[in-house]
């Protein structure tokens, strides 16, 4: 609707629909508070942005924004996935580790000569496996979703070092490989060119899907709905554990797929591939909006995440003066920092609509 | 399954038990492949006792000490994944503070290495605490957190390089004998029966289950868990950085990538093998001790027989979700039983 009125650039209808834009922005503020976060990170990866130029320089330009992009589709991957899970109140611990075993597996089946794209099935397909094994583990053994994944990640993990404990190497010719294949759109001067591969497409495909699933079908609003309340979702009548096997199929499939847009940019697959991962997409999910304790979020926050952590990674590297190996403290820093945040705002917001998370509210009275 | 069928109380002897059963068995097989392996015999030179069940003995008590945290911990409902990180920390600050010291000889040295080492994890032990009981995040984030940034920790405390040192009275405590017994076990064992004996003696385990249970119930009961849940994390970071001062002493070399790698993988094991639910609520030090024991011994088998050790982990984790599968059929028949004899308790089943 607002649509046909955005176009019209003169008379009075275009001053209503730039005002009911206003109102309706300014009613979505007011209704969705839970929504600051994803604001928040908007803004840090801005004011990152603009930092990032004015100290270092070569930041707004075509190759390190599209590096920034190719650099980190396998995170925006799994953080997808990783939205679909915390929505619904649980955790995927096992991305990392099905991404090390499924790249292993998948780069020494490629050089034992089998067909490469049977390969890639193969190598998703895996993931499924997990993510399946995981959601069976929570839904039909009662087992907590942490444990469940747990077991899975040190699954996948172990598995991955029974196929090869050295790196595995993807030949150079390899079908595969052109999953990386650096088109350019824009040929700027020198090496200053605006890329995609196929990975940063796939990566864009999968967002595109994951937001149109969430938002727009009566899967996204049971996931939602689980969050919220399972008990009441299932009081409801939702298919409340049909659902949750898709969501953890899902983080699993997902983690098969940036196991495919990992390796094929890289060309290497290793055992110790993906350690820490998982933390890298719930920052990346949490920096996003996404509450840790599930119900609300955003999977295009989750996207604006998984780009913070990545321009995170630009900034230490340019600046020097970091040690890489802080890397993972900082990541775990910042989330904590968004965590509290949450924290902050659902007990604001709890105050006047009655307990909807399961907190502690009487607690914070006590010190 | 043959699990269904008998009473609850048969059911948790029984997996005690069954520890102990596997303990017997892996030591068969090795005892099968060579006859000698169960012989201990005296060190004529220094009188010291030697053998493969020292050895296995020895192998333990890292992991002795961290299961024993780690069931304090599950039993209030939460988890902690640090413990492995937090020995490479332990590691990282003693390897550090000894080759700063340089004195080789000095036992002062060496305490003082212990001291901050332990310092340190307990400090680290009582942010993950601070994290879980003051902040309220779940336990396996913020200890998911500390399980990387320990990691991270330890590198740039040794600036990314696997660092030794020499210092005899600090090897003392991994490699040493006492009056022919070796000085690791006879501390890790005082170290579990003092905890065994703090918890079991006092009412501080009754208050740890009771969190775990139900922590709301157990505050409106007038037990704080918040102190208590600061207290449990605080002793498993002590636990594991007295794990990670017995792996980098017997070796004086701490190796920022390996050094307790994936350990609480074998801390969680040693619980689930012991018989305690991962749901919380209860714990048995001596079934952590059990596990500990097995896992141990596993290793020493695998390397005795010869097969390949990279499949160690995978079959580790295979055990586990069999374990958990075995625990979620328990519970369930459980609370079959229950409901059939009309008990109104149902709830607490879900609950639990």
């Amino acid at each position: 609707m607002t649509s046909t009125l955005v176009p019209g650039p003169t008379g009075p209808a275009a001053r209503s629909g730039i005002a009911r834009l206003a109102g309706t922005m300014a009613r979505t503020w007011r209704a969705n508070l839970a929504a600051l976060p994803t604001l928040a990170s908007l803004v840090i990866f801005a004011v990152m942005i603009v930092y990032g130029e004015l100290t270092y320089g070569r930041i707004v330009q075509y190759n390190t924004l599209s590096n920034l992009l190719v650099n980190n589709a396998h995170l925006v991957i799994i953080a997808v996935g990783m939205t679909f899970v915390i929505l619904t109140g649980g955790i995927d611990l096992s991305v990392g580790a099905v991404i090390a075993f499924s790249s292993v597996a998948g780069v020494m089946l490629a050089n034992a000569g089998w067909n490469p794209w049977v390969v890639v099935v193969l190598m998703i397909g895996s993931g499924t496996a997990f993510g399946v094994g995981s959601g069976l583990l929570i839904q039909y053994a009662n087992v907590q979703p942490f444990i469940a994944t747990l077991a899975m990640m040190f699954l996948a993990r172990g598995l991955a070092s029974t196929l090869s404990t050295t790196p595995e190497r993807l030949p150079e010719d390899s079908a595969i490989r052109s999953l990386a294949t650096r088109f350019k759109i824009v040929d700027g001067e020198r090496v200053d060119d605006l890329i995609v591969t196929p990975g940063v497409i796939i990566a864009i495909l999968i967002v595109a899907a994951g937001f149109f699933v969430l938002h727009r079908t009566r899967t996204g609003r049971t996931v939602y709905a689980i969050g919220g309340s399972e008990q009441s979702a299932a009081l409801m009548g939702l298919p409340v554990v049909r659902t949750k096997l898709w969501v953890y199929a899902i983080s699993g499939t997902l983690a098969g797929l940036a196991s495919v847009v990992y390796t094929a940019r890289l060309g290497i697959a290793q055992n110790i591939t993906g350690i820490g991962w998982e933390l890298d997409a719930i920052a990346a999910v949490v920096i996003g909006g996404t509450l840790l304790t599930g119900g609300a979020g955003f999977v295009l926050g989750s996207v604006v995440g998984a780009l913070v952590l990545g321009l995170m990674n630009v900034l230490i590297t340019r600046d020097g003066g970091i040690r890489p190996e802080a890397t993972t403290i900082i990541t775990g820093g910042i989330l904590l920092v968004f965590v509290l945040l949450q924290r902050v705002l659902t007990a604001r917001g709890r105050g006047r609509s009655g307990e909807s998370v399961p907190a502690r509210p009487p607690e914070s009275g006590l010190a | 399954m043959s699990t269904t069928g008998t009473g609850p109380r048969h059911l948790v002897r029984r997996q005690y038990f069954w520890g102990i059963v596997a303990i017997v068995l892996l030591l068969l097989v090795n005892v099968l492949k060579d006859p000698g392996f169960l012989a201990l015999s005296v060190n004529p030179a220094n009188g010291n006792l030697v053998g493969n069940l020292v050895d296995i003995l020895r192998a333990a008590a890292p992991i002795l000490m961290i299961a024993v945290g780690m069931s304090l911990v599950v039993a209030t409902g939460g988890i902690d994944l640090s413990v492995g990180s937090l020995m490479v920390v332990a590691g990282a600050v003693s390897m550090e503070f000894l080759k700063a010291s340089g004195d080789a000889s000095s036992g002062g040295v060496a305490l003082g290495a212990l001291g901050l080492a332990l310092a340190v994890t307990a400090l680290l032990g009582a942010l993950n605490g601070i994290l879980v009981s003051v902040v309220g995040l779940q336990p396996f984030i913020s200890t998911l957190v500390m399980m990387l940034a320990g990691r991270g920790l330890a590198k740039v405390i040794t600036s990314g390089q696997n660092t030794a040192a020499s210092n005899e009275p600090f090897r003392w405590l991994a490699n040493g004998f006492v009056l022919g017994f070796p000085v690791v076990v006879l501390l890790a064992a005082a170290v579990v029966v003092a905890v065994a004996v703090v918890v079991r003696r006092s009412a501080l385990g009754l208050m740890i289950e009771a969190v775990g249970i139900n922590r709301k119930a157990s505050r409106m009961a007038g037990i704080r868990p918040r102190g208590l849940l600061l207290t449990v994390y605080g002793i498993s970071g002590v636990l594991a950085g007295i794990a990670g001062v017995f792996a980098t002493a017997s070796v004086m070399t701490v190796d920022v990538s390996r050094t307790g790698y994936q350990l609480e993988l074998d801390a969680i094991l040693a619980v689930v093998i012991g018989g305690t639910s991962l749901a919380g609520g209860k714990f048995s030090i001596g079934g952590s001790v059990v596990g500990a024991l097995l896992i141990a011994t596993l290793d020493k088998t695998i390397v005795f027989l010869g097969v390949s050790s990279s499949a160690t982990p995978a079959f580790k984790a295979a055990v586990i979700i069999v374990l958990c599968l075995l625990q979620a059929e328990r519970v369930r028949s459980l609370f079959r039983q229950r409901r059939a004899a009309g008990s109104p308790v149902s709830k607490e089943g879900v609950a639990a």
